[in-house]
């Protein structure tokens, strides 16, 4: 049984803000760090925006492109995200309830820093192939955080992608996915606290280099195929300057990695970075267009996947939902006292 | 604080824009209603949930510059009537856009947003609100 893609949704808030405006506020040559990250601008999400309203926007812009899918025949939702708006209560069950897919059906939240997204889309396919259940969503979303003054507070942004994995009607073929995971702590953050930690320099080599080209090369190993094999490769984006490293490193080139590049626009939107990428791919993709993904995730794991798009896609009704970047168009520039007001930074008066 | 019990049974309603239908004159309500005001006792038992359509446009609106707790992130902004594609009229926050841009007829439509939160560690209420549909 073919198991792939049936339909996708993205949802990207519509403020942004600047690295120069945050340098400006701490002291910092901003230009000058966005330049080194490849990050022009980040989305910010509105004060009424968490990873629920964003995850369940980006599920149905997903169920908008397949009018033929009762959601009733959802069997699995699963939201992947390091910012859940409840320590305890699932994002996931108020998400399948925005697209009445409840109540016969299964649903968890996932965790694993950037990667919990591609996580998600493992498991539905795990259970769409064993026959499981029909169709099973999967959504990475995050409104990540980077403490203020923090390197990753030019980097840390919001947005989603929300995929509906099943066997009929695939506009993409997923071929193999695999992963590649070790105990790594280059990244964390431990209950309560608010801002995640980072290994600083030791986020680079043994992380995120090591496990996405280890992934890669695993992938490429086990389908026989080489970069040119691929019109298009997208690689986690914790700014604009891993994935084109990584690339060069593994013999892509610039074009295949263009279309599926976002962080220099959006930020590392961390669980929606990859399903985002995948979906600007998507929005333009052809039938027999092969797609290369490899997510990575701190702490750390990459999940690789070989997608080959079919030819469904003439049939799709992707004009039924924004594409990411119809969705990238219309922005607004907030400077960094919107910025702290719409993030909680300013401490309001206790009258909630 | 509000009760969560009864947040919690509006949930079809305030996500989903579920409404009611009347079976005997096919009149639709929106927050849905246990009896059809014009058909009264024919109606109690029968009413059907009715799936509302999320389009709609701008029927009148105005802008709030003094707004209670949770939006005041926002304000000013703009509460409209919206009337939607199958005619039915709902009152909302309209978001991201600039009250300055809001019109008259301007095709919205409504998406999940966080209403309010009962405090720190209370519920997160969600709900609908409508955005320019472009
Ligand atoms: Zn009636």
């Amino acid at each position: 049984m073919d198991v792939g893609i049936v339909s996708y949704g993205a949802y990207i808030p519509r403020y942004r803000i600047k690295p120069e405006e945050i340098g400006r506020v701490w002291g910092v040559d901003g230009k000058a760090m966005g330049k080194g990250l490849f990050i022009n601008q980040k989305s910010v999400p509105s004060p009424d925006e968490d990873v629920v309203t964003i995850a369940a926007e980006a599920a149905r812009n997903m169920m908008a492109r397949v009018p033929d899918v009762d959601p009733k025949d959802i069997g699995a939702v699963y939201v992947g995200s390091e910012s859940h708006p409840y320590a305890v209560k699932p994002t996931a069950t108020i998400v399948a309830e925005s697209i009445c897919a409840t109540p016969n059906m299964t649903a968890a939240d996932m965790e694993f820093a950037c990667k919990a997204g591609t996580a998600g889309i493992q498991v539905c396919m795990g259970l769409v192939g064993s026959g499981m259940v029909r169709y099973g969503v999967a959504i990475g979303a995050d409104t990540s955080q980077g403490a203020p003054g923090d390197a990753l507070e030019y980097s840390a942004s919001a947005g989603g992608a929300a995929y509906l994995i099943g066997s009929e009607n695939i506009i993409a073929k997923i071929n193999k996915t695999l992963s590649f995971t070790t105990d790594t702590p280059d990244f964390w953050r431990r209950e309560g606290m608010p801002y995640p930690k980072h290994g600083g320099r030791f986020t680079g080599e043994p992380a995120y280099f090591r496990h996405v080209t280890s992934a890669a090369k695993m992938m490429m190993e086990a389908m026989g195929t080489k970069p040119e094999d691929y019109k298009y490769a997208i690689f986690h984006q914790p700014n604009g300057k891993f994935p084109t490293r990584v690339a060069a490193q593994l013999g892509f080139t610039n074009e295949q990695i263009a279309q599926g590049l976002l962080t220099p626009e959006i930020g590392n939107t961390y669980s929606g970075a990859v399903p985002l990428g995948l979906a600007s791919v998507l929005d333009v993709a052809e039938p027999g267009d092969r797609i290369f993904v490899t997510s990575y995730g701190s702490g750390a794991g990459s999940d690789a996947f070989d997608i080959t798009v079919t030819d469904n896609i003439k049939d799709y009704r992707r004009e039924n939902a924004p594409t990411v970047a119809q969705r990238m168009a219309k922005t607004v520039v907030i400077d960094y006292a919107r910025y702290a007001m719409f993030k909680d930074k300013i401490v309001m008066p206790s009258s909630e | 604080m509000s009760s969560v019990a009864k947040e919690w049974r509006e949930i079809p309603g305030r996500y989903n824009l579920e409404g009611s239908k009347c079976p005997c004159c096919g009149k639709v309500y929106f927050p849905k209603r246990n009896m059809c005001p014009v058909c009264r006792r024919e109606s109690i038992g029968k009413m059907e949930p009715y799936s509302i359509s999320r389009k709609g446009e701008v029927y009148t609106f105005s802008i709030i510059h003094d707004a209670p707790d949770f939006t005041t992130k926002l304000k000013p902004y703009a509460v409209a009537m919206v009337k939607t594609t199958d005619g039915i009229m709902i009152s909302a926050q309209l978001v991201d856009v600039d009250p300055a841009d809001v019109r008259i007829g301007m095709p919205v439509r409504a998406v999940l947003r966080k209403i309010k939160t009962d405090g720190p560690d209370g519920v997160i209420h969600y709900g609908y609100k409508f955005v320019p549909d472009e």
